[in-house]
C-alpha cells in the first residue's frame, strides 16, 4: 500500500474532491482543450495574461484524480508567475513525475507540486499528470486549439 | 442473494466443472503480482494461453519453421500442413461448409478491413448505405466512415435501449433500396450484450442486405455456427480465445469470396504474374498475400484442440454463473452502477463508482494484482450513450474463480475507502 499511498497522497485527494479555480472564464485570452485520448480524460484550460504574467487561470472537464488534482495544483502553483516561471515549473514537475529528477536539484520551491513525486512509480498515470501541463505549454506557447498527450 | 437484474439463470442443468484443474492448463495464472496472486479479468482485452498453446507454437519453432505453399522439402510440406489443419480445425470449429472460406488474417481488426477495402470498395457507389449500431467497437466503425470519406456513402447507426439493446424494431425499419450492408457485432466489448444476430441476419437477407458480424467477444464465450447464422462474414480474433496474438478470422460465404478482388497484394496470393497481367490465386490464398503468421495459425488450431479438449459445454456455463455471481456481488456496493443490463449478455460487466474516475479504479486494484480495463474501451461513441467519460470493466474467462471475484469487490470498497 506504500507505492499507493505516495500516489494518492492527501494534496492530491483533497484537490480532486474540491478542486480550485474550478469554473468558466468568460474573459479568457487563451482557452484550450486538453485530451488524453487513452482515457478519455478531457479539460478545458482559461487563461488571463497581463504583461507577461498569468493573471488568472481555470478549467473544467473531466479525468481521473491525479489529472484532476494536477490542474487544480498547477492553476494555483502559476497563478501570478510570468509566462518563463511556469514554463520553468512545468520543466521540472516533468521531471519530478517521470522519476528523472536529480536529487541535489532543489525541489522546495515545488510546494504542493511535490505531492505528485508518487507517479513516477506508476508510468501508466504520468500522461495523467502531465495533462493540464501540457495544456498549459501550449495555451501559453502556441495557437493550436487542442492539445493531446499522444 | 436475490437475483437483482434481469438476468438469466443457465436453463440446462448446471455440469460439473473443474475450474481448478483448468488453472493448472495456464501458466501465467500463478505469477504474483505486487505481492498478491494475479486475478486476471481482462479477459476481453485478451485472453491467457493455456501451454497447449504455448508449447505447440514452440514445438512449430523448433521442429517445423519453415515457409509455407512454396516449399518441395520436407520442412516446408510439414509446416504447410500444420497450417492448413488449423485451417480445418477452425473451419469445424464454427461450422463453415469448406475451409477456403476461412481467411488468416491478423485479427478482427483486420478481417474487417479485408471486407470494407474489398467487398466494400468493390461494391458500393455514391448514395448507398450501411447499417452499424451504437455499440459498435471503433474497429467496426472507423473503416466504414473512411470508405465512406471515399465513396460518399451513408453510415446509419442502429439505436440503442439504457439497458444496452438494440432496438430491434428500429433497425427493421432502416433498409431501403440503397442499404448495401449491415455490420454488427455479436457481443458488446463494453456492455458483454448479446446482440439477436441471427434474428437480424434474417431481417437484413428479407431486404437481400448481407451482414459482416464481428465476433471478436463472442467465439470465446459461445459456439458460434456460422451456417445456423447465416451470416456472411465472420470475423475473429485467436487471442480472445485464449489463443496467440496477431492471428485471427474471416469467414465469408464462398459465393462474396469468389467475387470479391484482393485486398492485400504480393506473393502466395497470384497463380502467375507477368509485366502484363497478373491471374490472382485461389481462395483462401487470393487473400492471404505475403508470408503469413503461421506459428499464430498453428497457435489457434491448438487453441480449437484445446477447447474441443476440455467440456467447453461446462466451461461457458461456469462463466455465465461467474457473471452472475459478479453482477450480484457488485450491486451490493453503494454508488455502484453496472452500464449494460442487457437481458442476453456475455462474461463483461462495466461498471462507474460515484465521484470515483476509472482510471484510478484500476490503479488502487492493481496495487492488489486485480488486472481489470478501464477507459472508453475503443467504444467513444457508446460512452456518449450511456453519458459516462469511462468505465471500469472485469470480464471473464473459462479459468475465473468466484474467490476472483470476491477479490475484486473487497478490491472496490478499498478504492472507496481511499477516495472516502
Amino acid at each position: 500500500m506504500t507505492a499507493l499511498r505516495e500516489l494518492y497522497q492527501e494534496v492530491i485527494l483533497d484537490h480532486n474532491k474540491s478542486p480550485r479555480n474550478y469554473r468558466r472564464m468568460e474573459n479568457a485570452d487563451r482557452k484550450i482543450d486538453g485530451y488524453n485520448p487513452l482515457c478519455g480524460d478531457h479539460f478545458t484550460l482559461f487563461v488571463k495574461l497581463e504583461n507577461g504574467v498569468i493573471k488568472d487561470i481555470s478549467f473544467e472537464g473531466a479525468g481521473c484524480a491525479i489529472s484532476k488534482a494536477s490542474a487544480s495544483v498547477m492553476s494555483a502553483a502559476v497563478k501570478g508567475k510570468t509566462i518563463e516561471e511556469a514554463e520553468e515549473l512545468f520543466k521540472k514537475f516533468h521531471t519530478l513525475v517521470r522519476g528523472e529528477a536529480d536529487p541535489m536539484d532543489d525541489f522546495e520551491n515545488l510546494g504542493k507540486l511535490a505531492a505528485f513525486s508518487g507517479v513516477s512509480e506508476y508510468p501508466a498515470r504520468v500522461k495523467c499528470a502531465t495533462l493540464a501541463w501540457h495544456t498549459l505549454h501550449s495555451a501559453l506557447t502556441s495557437k493550436e486549439y487542442r492539445v493531446s498527450t499522444e | 442473494m436475490k437475483n437483482s437484474y434481469d438476468i438469466p439463470l443457465p436453463t440446462v442443468t448446471a455440469k460439473p466443472f473443474d475450474v481448478q484443474r483448468i488453472r493448472e492448463d495456464f501458466p501465467i495464472l500463478k505469477q504474483i503480482i505486487n505481492g498478491k496472486p494475479l486475478v486476471y479479468l481482462d479477459n476481453a482485452a485478451t485472453s491467457q494461453k493455456p501451454r497447449a498453446v504455448i508449447d505447440a507454437m514452440n514445438r512449430y519453432y523448433m521442429e517445423e519453421n519453415s515457409n509455407i505453399h512454396r516449399g518441395v522439402h520436407y520442412l516446408s510440406e510439414l509446416a504447410t500442413q500444420s497450417y492448413e489443419a488449423a485451417r480445418i480445425k477452425i473451419q469445424k470449429h464454427i461450422n463453415a461448409a469448406h475451409p477456403q472460406e476461412v481467411i488468416f488474417v491478423r485479427g478482427t481488426t483486420e478481417a474487417i478491413n479485408l471486407v470494407s477495402h474489398s467487398y466494400g470498395r468493390y461494391n458500393f457507389k455514391a448514395g448507398d448505405e450501411i447499417i452499424i449500431s451504437a455499440m459498435e467497437h471503433h474497429s467496426n466503425i472507423v473503416p466504414w466512415q473512411l470508405l465512406r470519406d471515399e465513396k460518399d456513402i451513408a453510415i446509419r447507426i442502429i439505436p440503442i435501449n439504457d439497458k444496452g439493446e438494440l432496438f430491434i424494431d428500429k433497425y427493421e425499419k432502416m433498409f431501403n433500396e440503397r442499404t448495401k450492408l449491415v455490420a454488427v457485432v455479436h457481443v458488446s466489448n463494453v456492455l458483454g450484450t448479446i446482440n439477436p444476430v441471427k434474428e437480424m441476419i434474417e431481417i437484413a437477407h428479407r431486404n437481400s442486405v448481407p451482414v459482416l458480424v464481428d465476433g471478436a467477444q463472442a467465439v470465446p464465450h459461445m459456439l458460434v455456427d456460422v451456417q445456423d447464422l447465416d451470416c456472411d462474414f465472420y470475423a475473429f480474433s485467436g487471442h480472445k480465445m485464449y489463443g496467440p496474438t496477431g492471428v485471427g478470422v474471416l469467414f465469408g460465404k464462398l459465393n462474396l469470396l469468389e467475387a470479391m478482388p484482393p485486398y492485400q497484394s504480393g506473393g502466395d496470393m497470384i497463380r502467375s504474374v507477368s509485366f502484363e497481367k497478373t491471374i490472382y490465386n485461389d481462395l483462401p490464398h487470393k487473400f492471404e498475400a505475403g508470408t503469413p503468421n503461421i506459428a499464430g495459425g498453428v497457435g489457434m488450431g491448438a487453441t480449437i484442440d484445446y477447447i474441443n479438449q476440455i467440456d467447453y459445454d461446462a466451461a461457458i456455463q461456469h462463466e455465465h454463473r461467474l457473471m452472475i455471481y459478479a453482477t450480484e456481488a457488485l450491486l451490493t456496493i453503494k454508488g455502484l452502477r453496472i452500464i449494460g443490463t442487457a437481458k442476453e449478455k456475455s462474461s463483461a460487466i462495466s461498471f462507474v463508482l460515484e465521484n470515483i474516475h476509472p482510471h484510478d479504479i484500476g490503479t488502487i486494484l492493481d496495487d492488489d494484482g486485480i488486472a481489470i480495463r478501464t477507459g472508453h474501451h475503443c467504444a467513444q461513441p457508446l460512452m456518449k450513450c450511456f453519458e459516462v467519460p469511462a468505465t471500469a470493466r472485469a470480464s471473464f474467462g473459462i479459468y475465473n474463480t468466484k474467490e476472483e471475484i470476491d477479490a475484486l469487490v473487497k478490491g472496490i470498497y478499498k478504492v472507496i475507502k481511499v477516495f472516502s
